[in-house]
């Protein structure tokens, strides 16, 4: 017998409709859960007298018949969103202390929808990692663990992919920028979508790069993301980047039928030096999709290569001006100031406490390609590859192509401290399958298909068309089925 | 292109981060390692490609220009870490 918060969306939501369990008695097990899951470092904020107040609501709602799906279900939110009268820190120094006065759209939809908040959760700063290590609170630590080490369990929504794979709580919200959702997603066994974007309001989401930042859900299953995606989404008059397009019921997309599609194979996703593990799983999930019926088609995405150097100018030039807005005037930390300090040495001093080292190089970077003699040379001629980048997936999409599949991440998860400590492009790397997907503002679903033979879980990518986050979910579902992938990390916590 | 102390120390001031003289050939040697990788974009053919301004393309929505929110003054003090009468405060500016 399963603890309630073991389960996912789909079976708490009927259990919860039939009377079976109360919203209170969920939300009881998850807190339960949360604080005995203290040694991963994932909850950074607990809001258990919310989660409680919210639950019992939910119950009510229950109670009246008609409740939404994601009534009374408990998630995790990422430490980005912003949350009313609740630490909304997105992993750094520089926004401690700050509790925003009002509440992001995203969270606003969940919690109209009757679902329950446990806490924050840990992520990298400012989202700018792959590794959870970059956050002020200290690294998460995976709940997969093989041998002495402590893992990582990927980033920057490392906390939520975490408490997910712990079941610490049902489901928890992320974000992605390069590919902040499916990797942890494919490090922890869970299931992660970054929707199309402009699909979900980024009011209220702390920026990060906001032509590529997209929030999704992080699951156990493909319904589970498939019902959670569908309360986060809808057009949002206070972001002017989200998408006036009607949401379709992604869950009714997810029929397990793909006879007939057509899924691309992208040559240069094969790349020297990847694990002959994870050509494997490839190759498997492959099988797995034509023995459903699809057609695999071997197609090119030439530009795929630069997809890394293009994001690594354009994501810190973004960032660059984003997080000008930590001075010290409005919100958060501000320095302690020397006799005859004025306010260039106000802001100067408060930027180099506040931000972390990744953050501070990002800045700079952005400062440097964004200035008078480099912007030409590096912004714009990045910003031109970007849109070669994404024709090479409008003509994979008009030639027929309904899916591509690739793998999610070049490794299992690594040890902490293991990676990048040298040279911050090393960790960049983990990135190599996820960020083109931000840069074209494409659909991409992380789905768990195996273990490696070191015992840890390996995910496949699987990228769609435009605002089809339903026929590629449909696509994850058949891979999810196929794959028959159960593990759950031994309870070491 | 590498980046020499010079310019690490022009573009850290320009970001408005402190960074200590004795960080600064570290800094240098890091951006330098970074925008190395970038230089990779140089073999691309970008001839006659527009920059990507918006990755999916909309027309921004139009509205009335009128006033639609205001009067939290204290809100937006609420989170200031030094804030008197109504306003932000900070460190004289003018002489």
């Amino acid at each position: 017998m399963t603890t309630p918060n073991s389960w996912t969306i789909t079976a708490a939501r009927e259990a919860l409709r039939k009377g079976e369990i109360s919203a209170v008695d969920l939300t009881m097990s998850c807190l339960t859960a949360m604080d005995a899951g203290d040694a991963l470092n994932a909850f950074v904020h607990k809001t258990p007298e919310i989660a409680l107040e919210q639950a019992r609501a939910a119950d009510a709602r229950l109670k009246a018949g008609n409740a939404p799906d994601m009534c009374g279900i408990p998630l995790g939110i990422k430490d980005l969103f912003c949350t009313k009268g609740v630490p909304s820190q997105a992993g750094s120094n520089i926004l401690k202390g700050f509790k925003p006065e009002y509440e992001s759209t995203v969270t606003a939809k969940l919690f109209d929808a009757g679902a329950v908040m446990l806490g924050k959760l840990s992520m990298d700063e400012f989202a700018m990692g792959s590794s959870n290590e970059t956050a002020c609170y200290g690294p998460t630590v995976s709940p997969w663990k093989v041998d002495s080490r402590q893992l990582t369990p990927g980033g920057s929504s490392g906390g939520s992919a975490a408490a997910v794979a712990a079941d610490l709580c049902l489901a928890a919200t992320g974000t992605d920028t390069g590919g902040s959702i499916r990797q942890p997603a494919a490090f922890t066994g869970i299931t992660g979508i970054k929707p199309t974007y402009g699909r979900v309001s980024r009011w209220g989401i702390v920026a990060y790069a906001s032509s590529l930042d997209q929030a999704g859900p992080m699951t156990k299953s493909v319904r589970d993301a498939a019902i959670f995606l569908g309360a986060m989404s809808g057009h949002d008059a206070k972001d002017s980047t989200s998408a006036d397009i009607a949401v379709p019921d992604f869950e009714a997309a997810l029929t397990g039928d793909i006879r007939g599609k057509k899924i691309g194979i992208p040559r240069e996703y094969r790349l020297d030096g990847i694990p002959a593990e994870i050509d494997a799983l490839w190759q498997k999930g492959i099988e797995m999709m034509r023995d459903a019926g699809a057609e695999i088609v071997d197609i090119s995405l030439p530009h795929t290569k630069y997809a890394l150097p293009a994001y690594y100018v354009i994501a810190p030039a973004e960032a660059s001006s984003n997080l000008a807005r930590y001075d010290g005037v409005r919100y958060g930390h501000r320095a302690k100031l020397a006799a005859g300090d004025g306010i260039t040495e106000m802001y100067e001093k408060t930027r180099a406490e506040g931000f972390g080292p990744e953050v501070q190089r990002r800045i700079m970077v952005g400062t440097y390609v964004l200035s008078a003699g480099f912007y030409d040379a590096y912004y714009n001629r990045a910003r031109k590859v970007r849109a070669l980048i994404k024709r090479d997936f409008e003509l994979a999409f008009a030639a027929g192509i309904d899916a591509i599949l690739t793998p999610a991440t070049p490794s299992s998860a690594f040890g902490i401290g293991e990676m990048g400590s040298a040279d911050p492009v090393e960790m960049y790397l983990n990135d190599v399958f996820t960020i083109t997907v931000n840069l074209a503002g494409l659909p991409g679903v992380s789905v768990p298909v195996g273990l490696d033979q070191k015992g840890l879980p390996l995910g496949l990518q699987l990228i769609g068309r435009p605002w089809e986050e339903g026929d590629l979910l449909n696509h994850a579902y058949v891979l999810e089925r196929a794959a028959g992938f159960v593990c759950k990390p031994q309870k070491w916590w | 292109m590498s980046i020499d102390i010079d310019t690490a120390r022009k573009v850290a001031k320009l970001a408005r981060i402190r960074v200590e003289e004795a960080a600064l050939p570290d800094l240098a040697r890091e951006l330098s390692g970074i925008l190395g990788f970038m230089e990779q974009l140089n073999e691309v053919n970008v001839d006659g490609v527009e920059p990507m301004t918006s990755v999916t393309p909309m027309r921004l929505k139009r509205r009335v220009d009128v006033v639609t929110d205001g009067n939290m003054q204290a809100q937006i003090l609420k989170n200031a870490p030094d804030a008197r009468e109504g306003f932000f405060a900070v460190p004289k500016v003018v002489e």
